[in-house]
């Protein structure tokens, strides 16, 4: 709770100063921040850099969110800076809390923290502007610093790398008149539970191609609707992993604020069934 | 009872897909004042915004306003006939910049608001001329 207040306080310290620069790109289009720090939506990147820098520009986003399912708590914070459109660096802070799996397994602690370093290049495109989507490549660094559970469950390794191609397009009019964001991300990875129950398994030590994907519709420039959804390997025999979904709703007031409030559907987690719930974010960009 | 109210319904429905045209985007645009109170409020804008305008410095504005306004008209019916040369050769030799065309554009959402444009209406023309922006960036 007080890394919320900091970061919150801190956001808004640093709107004002920062907010003197033109950030040209268009409402909306540098996305939200997904819990792992990259722009996109809650869940699942997007090939948007985030904030509104344009290729003469820069820009960045400050962001805290917090997912509540029955037997899990997660808080993520971090930021990002992206330069002329064309190179996004991130970091995210995760701090999971699963009181429930403690008691089950006997033991004391009740937290996992995971940083995420993240990098995003936008290789083509526009999301706006050209008639094809727009093309990112990232890489994600992610280290778990708890690993005493996940090498229980039989995770091999406590830090990896997850690379992703990401193309994103918003079709102006193209849903009844209104614009509709399509995005699709090919992840390849081999974390469970996105690296928070560590990295490969005793059924699967591999990288694999995993399918990622959103969608929304604008009811106007500051109002965006959609769901997504996220594909997760299987690589431990000692608990299934399921995908995740999310249905969201998005608000950008202007262009230093987002809001997204979602109903997080994450299935079954580390044994721990029916884990759905909801997920809160909070962006500053500037 | 029931039966001559579907009839009526039926009827008044049939009436409407077939008494109406539906109108062009010019039309929803507000036609002839509308486009050009979108066009006026747009250079409003422009010459507000410390982006580009430097841009405009020596510029026949009122060419350039007489030009946008058929320009739009021409793409969003067929209703009048574009004369001025394409995007590409008007822009061309510039290197008119993405951050200015994003700039442009935010302005033009802002001219297409101040005249309380609906959002399907102003996607339609930002759809069309987003067309353009291959046209006009980095020429
Ligand atoms: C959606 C994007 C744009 C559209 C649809 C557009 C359209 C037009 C049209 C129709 C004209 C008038 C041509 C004529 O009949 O004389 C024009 C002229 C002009 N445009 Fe654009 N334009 C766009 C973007 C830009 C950008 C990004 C800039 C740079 C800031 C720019 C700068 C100019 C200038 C300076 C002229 C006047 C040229 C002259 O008369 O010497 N335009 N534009």
């Amino acid at each position: 709770m007080k890394l919320w207040a900091a970061t919150l306080a801190l956001t808004l310290m640093a709107l004002p100063s920062l907010a003197e620069e033109n950030r040209s790109r268009i409402i909306a289009t540098g996305g939200a921040s997904t819990v792992e720090g990259s722009a996109g939506g809650g869940i699942v990147p997007m090939a948007v850099l985030s904030g509104y820098g344009a290729r003469e520009e820069q820009g960045g986003a400050v962001f805290v969110s917090r997912v509540r399912v029955p037997d899990y708590d997660l808080t993520s914070f971090g930021g990002s800076w992206s330069w002329r459109n064309r190179v996004e660096l991130s970091f995210a802070d995760q701090r999971l809390n699963h009181p429930t799996l403690s008691a089950a397994l006997g033991v004391s602690d009740q937290t996992i923290r995971q940083s995420v370093v993240g990098l995003k290049v936008r290789v083509l495109g526009d999301i706006l502007y050209t008639p094809y989507p727009q093309l990112s490549a990232g890489l994600q660094y992610k280290d778990n610093h708890d690993f005493f559970i996940p090498a229980a469950a039989g995770a091999k390794r406590d830090s990896d790398v997850d690379a992703y191609l990401a193309a994103s397009k918003v079709y102006l009019g193209g849903f009844f008149g209104y614009n509709v964001l399509l995005n699709g991300v090919a992840r390849y990875t081999r974390a469970n539970q996105t690296g928070l129950v560590g990295f490969g398994g005793d059924l699967n030590d591999d990288h694999q191609w995993q399918a990622e994907l959103s969608a929304g519709v604008f009811y106007n420039k500051h109002w965006l609707v959609g769901a997504e959804y996220r594909e997760n390997p299987d690589n431990l025999s000692f608990a299934g992993e399921d995908d995740w979904q999310t249905a969201f709703v998005a608000w950008f007031p202007n262009k230093h604020i987002a809001l997204v409030a979602a109903y997080v559907d994450l299935g079954e987690v580390a044994t721990l069934p029916d884990q759905d719930g909801w997920y809160l974010s909070v962006q500053g960009s500037f | 009872m029931r039966y001559i109210l579907c009839i009526f319904v039926l009827t008044a429905l049939l009436g409407c897909a077939s008494g109406t045209q539906s109108p062009n985007l010019y039309q929803r645009l507000g036609g002839e004042p509308g486009v050009d109170a979108i066009v006026y409020h747009l250079i409003v804008n422009i010459s507000q915004d410390e982006r580009v305008i430097e841009r405009f410095r020596g510029v026949d504005i009122e060419r350039f306003r007489t030009g946008l306004v058929q320009y739009i008209c021409s793409v969003s019916s067929d209703e009048c006939q574009y004369q001025g040369d394409s995007m590409q050769v008007v822009h061309a030799g510039h290197d008119y910049t993405d951050t200015e065309f994003n700039a442009i554009v935010e302005n033009l959402m802002k001219a297409m608001e101040s005249q309380k444009v609906p959002t399907r209406v102003q996607n339609e023309l930002l759809s069309i001329l987003a067309k353009d922006y291959d046209s006009i960036v980095y020429r």
